[in-house]
């Protein structure tokens, strides 16, 4: 975000639209908004300079309760609306959101692909190990004993490791987040929205009405027992023997993120729309 | 949900400070309120609403009392000093349910109200400044005073049956 004029003048609530959220009384999703709002306060971001923009699920309903501009998108291709804003308008500030499924079964292919392209801006997957919108179906990251009437017995599969992805597929920004946390989780996303490059922070944000076991996770949170490091290597290693209640930055790398070479020639989009017109 | 206390210089940062917490808490209750409001729980919703009202009122208590100082501002600057924790009557959004009652309600904003309690009561006795000190004072007088207001609301709202989370048509039911 280096290139956004930012302003000190806003107020978390500033960033709040005025429609009322629906999620679930108890859904940690409310403090992920919180913490997005102090956030954006802290960076002093002006709204109509900053997007938010999501794909499908209870997550991917924040675009709506912020005053930015958003983009409630296609399922799973989040990442993929996010990449074309940044590309062609690099002046703004990009905050994808999304959720375990949304992110990382169908859009799991395009998240891969941004860690890679290390497109300046920041992913946050608000992870409840769950589907939550369609009932409670077990997810990618969804233990392989959630012994449910959708999935009985348990899937018996080994749950994806985001972290350790998108460190492997190449992101600049590791981060591991609780919702219930929305000062700890406010200055995280802070970080993560000015380090450049592809940040990705990881929300464990409870789904109390599918999962209402995971209001014990605040119980289990407790802050990473070291400090960032800029080695992929090491990082690797402490994120795959973590025991995955551990939160803080725990990667910071250096690549240099991608920037489009723009034509010199910008082309009206009336004019692309020719080549549409039934 | 731990309460670090932030460094307190003087009168405008404890000022700065107190009214965060009620602006905090103010947020808090709205959106609980919001959320019964939109989830039909209607009773509820305006516990929570009166809740904000209270709040909101003793957050323009210190406004009025900060006079010409910039207190918004400077609250929100020190809203990063409280790393690992949240503000004392913070209300745990986490611990809402949907088919929670005002019984629980209460029982969140005691909790808060016990925790901005202890809080000033700290910093009353530990402040070196004499102004802060004596600020701190009062606002230990009116914390203990909310406190005693939700035990006499409590009187109104008995502690439910403890089959008070019990729905027939359950959501994780419906797979």
């Amino acid at each position: 975000m280096s290139s956004v004029e930012t302003r000190t003048a806003c107020k978390p609530g500033d960033y709040k639209s005025d429609i009322k959220p629906i999620w679930c009384p108890g859904c940690g999703d409310y403090h992920v908004l919180l913490s997005f709002t102090r956030a954006f306060a802290q960076l002093g971001l002006v709204p109509e300079e900053t997007v938010v923009v999501s794909g499908i699920g209870c997550s991917s309903r924040i675009p709506a309760y912020t005053s930015c501009y958003g983009f409630h998108g296609v399922h799973g291709r989040s990442l993929a609306l996010a990449t074309g804003l940044k590309v062609s308008r690099p002046d703004l500030t990009v905050v994808v959101a999304s959720g375990d499924g949304d992110g990382y079964s169908i859009g799991g292919n395009h998240f891969l692909h941004a860690c890679r392209r290390n497109i300046d801006m920041t992913y946050v997957v608000m992870d409840n190990r769950v589907y939550g919108m369609t009932k409670g179906q077990p997810s990618p990251t969804t233990e392989p004993d959630f012994d449910t009437a959708l999935s009985p017995g348990g899937t018996g599969l080994s749950p994806f490791h985001p972290l350790v992805i998108a460190l492997a597929a190449g992101a600049n920004f590791v981060a591991r987040a609780f919702s219930g946390e929305p000062n700890g989780t406010a200055s995280i996303l802070a970080e993560a929205i000015r380090h450049p490059g592809f940040s990705f922070v990881e929300v464990l944000s409870p789904c109390v009405t599918f999962r209402p076991d995971e209001r014990e996770w605040k119980n289990l949170m407790h802050p990473a027992p070291v400090a960032a490091t800029g080695d992929p290597g090491k990082a690797a290693r402490r994120i795959m023997t973590d025991d995955g209640f551990n939160i803080g930055i725990l990667y910071r790398g250096s690549r240099r993120p991608f920037q489009a070479k723009m034509g010199a020639t910008r082309v009206d989009p009336a004019e692309l729309e020719k080549d549409f017109a039934l | 949900m731990s309460t670090s206390i932030p460094a307190i210089f003087n009168l405008a940062d404890l000022l700065a400070i107190a009214y965060q917490i009620e602006a905090d808490a103010v947020e808090r209750y709205t959106l609980l309120a919001d959320q019964m409001e939109t989830h039909n729980n209607t009773e509820l919703m305006k516990v929570f609403r009166d809740l904000a009202r209270a709040e909101g009122i003793h957050a323009e208590e210190i406004l009025r009392l900060a006079g010409d100082i910039d207190l918004t501002g400077r609250a929100n600057s020190l809203r990063s000093s409280w790393p690992e924790g949240e503000s004392p009557e913070e209300v745990d959004l986490g611990a809402a349910h949907y088919l929670m009652t005002p019984w629980h309600a209460l029982q969140l904003s005691l909790a808060g109200e016990k925790r901005a309690l202890a809080f000033f009561t700290s910093i009353a006795e530990t402040a070196k400044d004499a102004k802060v000190k004596e600020m701190a004072a009062e606002f230990v007088e009116e914390e203990a005073e909310h406190v005693n207001l939700v035990y006499r609301l409590l009187r109104k709202y008995p502690k439910p049956a403890d089959s008070w989370s019990r729905d027939g048509d359950p959501p994780s039911a419906q797979g």
